[in-house]
């Protein structure tokens, strides 16, 4: 099996790579020309976003109750989660992709999961874990169940925590569905590949990584509005 | 199963080991990258993390810094920066994950200098000590494990992102999956799998090693009480 079957960086042809006037890094031109593919992959990179976000942070809740009711499970579940978060992003989608195809979309939405999941977890548990004693006793005192304590006490007591973990998860999986650019599904990484593979293309590497920028501190500020509208109580206290 | 099976019987070809461009030769080179990236991650971060936690203030900046990092995706740093006139070749790829490094170095040399007990830099001033014997006399012997903790992070972080170097055909470990994915499954699926494990391998090895430096010069009566402080750092970190 060779190595070298993965071409080389293919060789300038037409023009060479170098600062002429011919490949600028910012070109309206190639945007307009472009701007269905464009649409096309920005939509793919909110849509695999939202969605990781939105699995992981079901999964994620759930876990980290568990590992906050039984004591005995938290150290474990922190330290597969630290384990799991050390595997480098492009390992993960090698182990990933033979199992499940290797221009599926449903891999890279695996591997990204993943990796939200850790995130959220560990903010989720040390949201909850800081909910402080006395405020438990009250809920215990006020006739609330398990179940009820969580809900009505604990739950909206670790959201900012639960918020700043999505903040981190949001962010980070944004720049991380460019990976996906290996196997084709990469969203906006797409056109980061594209262009650096078709003659090194400035103007579409730049769009490609303005645009992915642009969408995280996007997705982040909203984030931020959403933690606002949910802890009235906090925003009152500063004010 | 039968993938993963295929990728440890590609492991264990010696000659996939040995060939020219072999898991030999990518292993090298993606601990040089990995060493120059982490040299001049540490150049740039420790001095200005140490200076502004020892002045105690831009916290702004460290918070800044690690915020920009990681919403910048690593592949476009690693496509510009060989267009720029850095040029193409080895210094683009150590200088992009050079970046990658100096948040987690930059973040644990602020946050170790600003917590020594501020009661023992008044008890040194007291004794006389000028501002630059306090720095090198108290607070970085005692910021020492949130140094270490910092260079793990900073290393494994490294590591990883090495692997991505081969989309920009910087070569390292990377390359036996990409080769791979060119491949396609079915001929290289053995490949991309016994990349995939090599990576992984090589990445928790680094954490455990830098994980055992950082026990190492961690003072006996602090390790306790440091391993709640780091994990409450990593996470707003």
């Amino acid at each position: 099996m060779s190595f070298l079957s993965r071409a080389p960086a293919p060789l300038p042809l037409a023009a060479p790579a170098g600062d002429g006037p011919g490949n600028p890094w910012f070109s309206w031109q190639y945007v307009q020309d472009n701007a269905d593919t464009i649409m096309t992959k920005l939509g793919f990179h909110i849509g695999i976003t939202l969605e990781t976000v939105v699995i992981a942070l079901l999964v994620a809740v759930p876990l980290a109750v568990l590992a906050y009711w039984i004591r005995p499970l938290t150290g474990p579940i922190l330290a597969l989660s630290g384990v799991l978060y050390t595997i480098p992003s492009l390992a993960l989608l090698a182990l990933l992709a033979p199992l499940l195809g290797a221009t599926n979309r449903v891999t890279v939405l695996i591997a990204l999961v993943l990796y939200a999941l850790l995130l959220l977890v560990r903010n989720a548990l040390t949201g909850l874990t800081q909910v402080s004693a006395d405020v438990k006793d009250a809920a215990a005192g006020m006739g609330y169940g398990r179940f009820g304590r969580l809900w009505h006490v604990e739950l909206p007591l670790a959201l900012p925590g639960i918020v700043t973990g999505l903040r981190l998860a949001t962010v980070s999986t944004v720049a991380l569905v460019t990976i996906g650019a290996i196997i084709g599904q990469g969203g906006l990484g797409d056109l980061i590949m594209g262009g650096f593979w078709n003659n090194f293309y400035k103007a579409e590497i730049l769009t490609g990584t303005v645009l992915c920028v642009g969408l995280a501190l996007v997705l982040d500020l909203a984030l931020v509005g959403l933690g606002r509208v949910l802890t009235p109580w906090s925003r009152r206290r500063t004010s | 199963m039968s993938y993963f099976r295929d990728g440890l019987v590609w492991l264990n070809d010696p000659l996939n080991w040995t060939n020219p461009g072999g898991l030999l030769d990518r292993l090298q080179e993606h601990l040089v990258i990995t060493f120059w990236a982490v040299l001049v991650g540490c150049v740039v971060g420790l001095p200005l993390g140490i200076w502004l936690g020892h002045r105690g203030r831009g916290g702004g900046v460290v918070v800044t810094v690690a915020n920009l990092t990681r919403a910048l995706p690593t592949l476009a740093l690693l496509t510009i920066l060989p267009l720029t006139p850095i040029g193409f070749g080895k210094l683009p790829v150590i200088l992009a994950l050079a970046v990658f490094a100096v948040p987690p170095l930059l973040a644990n040399a602020y946050t170790g200098l600003r917590s020594v007990d501020a009661e023992t830099k008044e008890a040194a001033i007291g004794m006389g000590l000028s501002g630059g014997q306090l720095l090198r006399r108290v607070e970085l012997p005692l910021s020492v494990p949130y140094l270490a903790s910092g260079l793990r992070t900073a290393v494994v972080q490294v590591v990883a992102t090495a692997t991505l170097a081969t989309l920009v055909n910087g070569g390292g470990l990377g390359t036996i999956i990409s080769a791979g994915f060119g491949l396609g499954i079915s001929r290289g699926g053995a490949q991309i799998v016994a990349g995939g494990i090599a990576v992984v391998l090589l990445a928790l090895l680094a954490e455990a090693v830098f994980a055992g430096v950082e026990r190492l010069v961690t003072p006996r009566p602090l390790r306790t009480v440091r391993r709640r402080r780091a994990a409450r750092a990593a996470t707003t970190g």
